[in-house]
This record gives structure tokens, C-alpha cells and sequence, in this order.
């Protein structure tokens, strides 16, 4: 897979996932392999994201490798009016690999065309996160010990969520069984209901978290932004209805895991993280590893 | 009356028909007809038995690509090509929707780096519940038939 770019996760087959998967495992197991010395990764966040870009440098840095970069558009060329396109040939020259996120849906795919270096991206706007989804697999894979016939809860905001609509397209592929619960004005868009449908897997929407989540597998959590709603009524009306509450586990499942891509606001209570069955922020180093795993793979390393 | 009698008969060239009224326009932007130099005939609103009111166009002296004539597809795949040759019909082509379509479509999504850069277009024709989408190589979002705005 050398000097293959990572888009988005639909370019990817059920094998890649396992292969990533796999060398993820391998260096949770062991961290210390330099396998980038002498490489030069660059970070390119055109727009903010802290948690995506130190879990990256993080990466880079335990493989023994460097970094060079920005954290946000105004500390780049681009505030001077250089187009994309310029600022990826020049850095293409820089660096071995480019990890990018910018507001632009569809830039990291043109990014992929003019460089001659793998391109990772690290976010497009609302459309693709394709290592939020992979670290989100591993995760799954690791708790349950496979990603075959699980039954998930997707909560929060699962109209503009890109993270649950990456997953729910990753995971379809496995047999699952889906509930949704969300606001009724934040529903998962029908175009991905219509796609479970062709698949033949089963969903089932929720208004709020009740009992049901007693069957949950896996219950991700997402944050419900006050600025989706045009009446802030309607936020003050729902905002309660999807707080995970640590008495609300009591009788679920023994191997069920609660994720969420993180930043947390007060969608779970924080009672719940004493809990053994909250795994957010192992979640969240997961995505280290995964990150490793990708850069490796996508430099022809492993 | 004959319909093609109703817009003057050209001696070589192609004819467009078939065309439903309602998308002559369209199809109009799309084939480029203001650049095209020689003889050209358009009718609008004839009677058709299938369509109730259907559109013509001729152009006297050009034969087309196929990969022109399949960007009619998009907007009318009913549309009929033929092909003239000494006032004959020597050849009625169909319609075919390609698979791809690059360029001349704009993407619907604002966000879309096609709307922000000098990125040309392109697409992977979907079909859902018999209405044509262009889903975008770039951004991934599906512009539908009813909102196909053409690049000039």
C-alpha cells in the first residue's frame, strides 16, 4: 500500500481495515519501533482540532520521527492568498508524508492529486474523518474481541455527525444490529438508512435513552451543539434527554463500552468514568496507535 | 403534419429529438450551440403524441462526439440523436447515461473544494428510485437530477 493516500473510509475494503487493525495491536504491544527516524511528517491544520493533531504528533514522535507544520489557517500561507494546491507541491517537497485538515469538503482528495507524498486526512469539513473511524473500529474490535453481530447505540447528534456516519458505513458491513437516538430534528439522514435497508440491517430510532440500551454492545456518544437548533428552545427542551447517566448502567450488559469521539461537554455524566465500562479515553489513545499504524502503512514501513 | 416538417429539413447534420419541452433549454447549455457555427434550427412546443409538447434541434454539419451526445442523458434520456446524411436518416442513436461525468456539472455542496479552487468536476453517476444523482469525486455529496446546474 505504498504511498497510498487515506481519503476517506470508503476507499478502504473489509481487509485494509484488518490489516490497519492488526499493526495497530502490534504496536499497542510495542510502542518502541523508530520506524520513522529520518522521515519528516507534516501537519497541515488549516483549521484548529487539538485532540486530532497532538494524537497525530504523538504518533509521529513515537516512531521516532519529525514534524513540521501549523495548527491553524492564519499561521499559514494561505492567509496570504496561496491556493492549496501551491501550498501542498511546496511542502510535498518538505516532508514524507502530509496529515491535513482543512474546513474545505473534498480537499484532501485534491490534495491526493497534486502530491507525489501519501496524503492523510485528518478531517474535510463535514464529510470525511477516516482515522476517527479506524481508531473507532479498533476500539470496537478490541472491547468486544470482534466487529461481527454487535448491537450498537448511536447517540446525539446523528444528522451532521461525520464520526457516526463513518461508522455506521464501516460497521454495516459486519452484521450489526443499529439503534439511533437522537432529537427527532437530528435523525441519521435517510440516505444512510436507505443504505442499512439494501443491506438488509436491521435499525431502530429512539427518542431517548431508556432501558433499551440494556441490549447495547457498544453506546457511542456524541455531542448535541446548542448552534443546530435555530430555536434555542427546542436545545433547552432536549438537551437533558441524552445525558448518559451512571445509574442508567446498572443492569447492561457486562461487555457493553461506552465511546465517544471526545470533546465531552456534559453528554456523559462525569459518574460514569469511574465506570470499568467507560473506555472514552482509552479511545482516545487508541487513536495513537492507529495513527501509527496508518503512517507506517502509508509509507510502505510495515 | 410531421413534426420535423414543422422545423426546416437540413441536407447533413444531426437532429435532437424527442426532447421534452420543458428541457430544451437545458439541453441548449449544455451541447454549446452558441458556439456553433454553422445552420441551426430549434422548435419548441410541437406536438408529440408521447410528450404532449416536445422540442427539436438541428444542426446542419456536425456530428457530434458520443461523449457530447450522452451528456444530454443526464437531462433527457428520452432524447433521440440522428444522423443526417442528403435529407436521410442514416443513423437514430439512443441516449446512453455515461457512467462518469467531468467538468460541465457544477457540485451543489458550497462547501465543495470544486467551488473553491480551480478544481475541475467530477462525478460518479448514481441512480436512486429511477431519478438520476451525481455523486462527487471530491466531497462525496450527491447533487440530484432536478438541481444539475451547468458550467459555462
Amino acid at each position: 500500500m505504498k504511498n497510498k493516500s487515506l481519503i476517506s473510509i470508503n476507499d478502504f475494503s473489509k481487509e485494509d481495515y484488518f490489516n490497519i487493525l492488526n499493526l495497530a495491536e502490534e504496536f499497542r504491544q510495542n510502542p518502541n519501533q523508530k520506524l520513522l527516524e529520518n522521515h519528516i511528517v507534516a501537519s497541515l491544520f488549516f483549521e484548529p482540532s487539538t485532540r486530532t493533531r497532538l494524537s497525530f504528533e504523538t504518533a509521529v514522535q513515537k516512531l521516532g520521527g519529525r514534524v513540521i507544520g501549523f495548527s491553524e489557517a492564519s499561521n499559514s500561507s494561505t492567509s496570504k492568498g496561496e491556493s492549496l494546491k501551491d501550498t501542498i507541491l511546496t511542502v510535498s517537497r518538505y516532508a514524507d508524508l502530509i496529515v491535513m485538515r482543512h474546513p474545505i469538503e473534498g480537499s484532501a482528495r485534491h490534495a491526493s492529486e497534486v502530491s507525489d507524498k501519501p496524503i492523510i486526512n485528518a478531517g474535510d469539513g463535514s464529510n470525511q474523518h477516516p482515522t476517527q473511524c479506524l481508531l473507532d473500529l479498533y476500539s470496537i474490535r478490541k472491547t468486544q474481541g470482534t466487529l461481527e453481530n454487535l448491537n450498537l447505540f448511536l447517540v446525539g447528534d446523528l444528522k451532521y455527525g461525520r464520526t457516526v456516519h463513518s461508522l455506521l458505513m464501516a460497521i454495516a458491513q459486519f452484521n450489526p444490529v443499529f439503534n439511533f437516538v437522537s432529537p427527532p430534528s437530528l435523525r441519521m439522514p435517510t440516505e444512510y438508512k436507505d443504505h442499512l435497508e439494501e443491506l438488509g440491517v436491521k435499525y431502530y430510532e429512539h427518542d431517548d435513552l431508556n432501558e433499551n440500551i440494556n441490549h447495547a454492545d457498544i453506546i457511542y456518544v456524541t455531542r448535541v451543539q446548542k448552534e443546530r437548533f435555530s430555536d434555542p428552545m427546542d436545545y433547552e427542551k432536549v438537551k437533558n434527554a441524552y445525558i448518559l447517566k451512571n445509574k442508567m448502567l446498572d443492569n447492561t450488559k457486562s461487555n457493553l463500552k461506552i465511546m465517544h469521539p471526545l470533546p465531552r461537554v456534559n453528554e456523559i455524566s462525569t459518574d460514569v468514568d469511574k465506570n470499568e465500562k467507560a473506555y472514552y479515553f482509552d479511545q482516545a489513545e487508541n487513536g495513537v496507535y492507529t495513527r501509527m499504524a496508518i503512517m507506517a502503512t502509508m509509507l510502505g514501513l510495515k | 403534419m410531421k413534426s420535423e416538417l414543422t422545423v426546416k429539413a437540413i441536407e447533413n447534420g444531426t437532429v435532437i429529438d424527442h426532447i421534452q419541452a420543458e428541457n430544451l433549454y437545458k439541453i441548449i447549455s449544455i451541447i454549446g450551440i452558441e458556439q456553433i457555427e454553422t445552420e441551426v434550427f430549434i422548435g419548441n412546443n410541437l406536438d408529440s403524441k408521447k410528450y404532449g409538447k416536445k422540442a427539436i434541434i438541428k444542426i446542419a454539419d456536425k456530428f457530434p462526439s458520443m461523449d457530447d451526445v450522452n451528456k444530454i442523458a443526464l437531462i433527457d434520456p428520452n432524447a433521440v440523436i440522428n444522423i443526417i446524411k442528403d435529407f436521410k436518416v442514416v443513423e437514430k442513436k439512443q441516449v446512453v447515461l455515461p457512467e462518469k461525468i467531468k467538468k460541465f456539472v457544477k457540485c451543489i455542496n458550497p462547501k465543495c473544494i470544486t467551488n473553491h479552487e480551480d478544481v475541475e468536476t467530477s462525478f460518479k453517476v448514481v441512480k436512486k428510485d429511477g431519478k438520476i444523482g451525481l455523486k462527487c469525486y471530491y466531497c462525496e455529496k450527491v447533487t440530484g437530477q432536478n438541481n444539475i446546474e451547468i458550467i459555462k
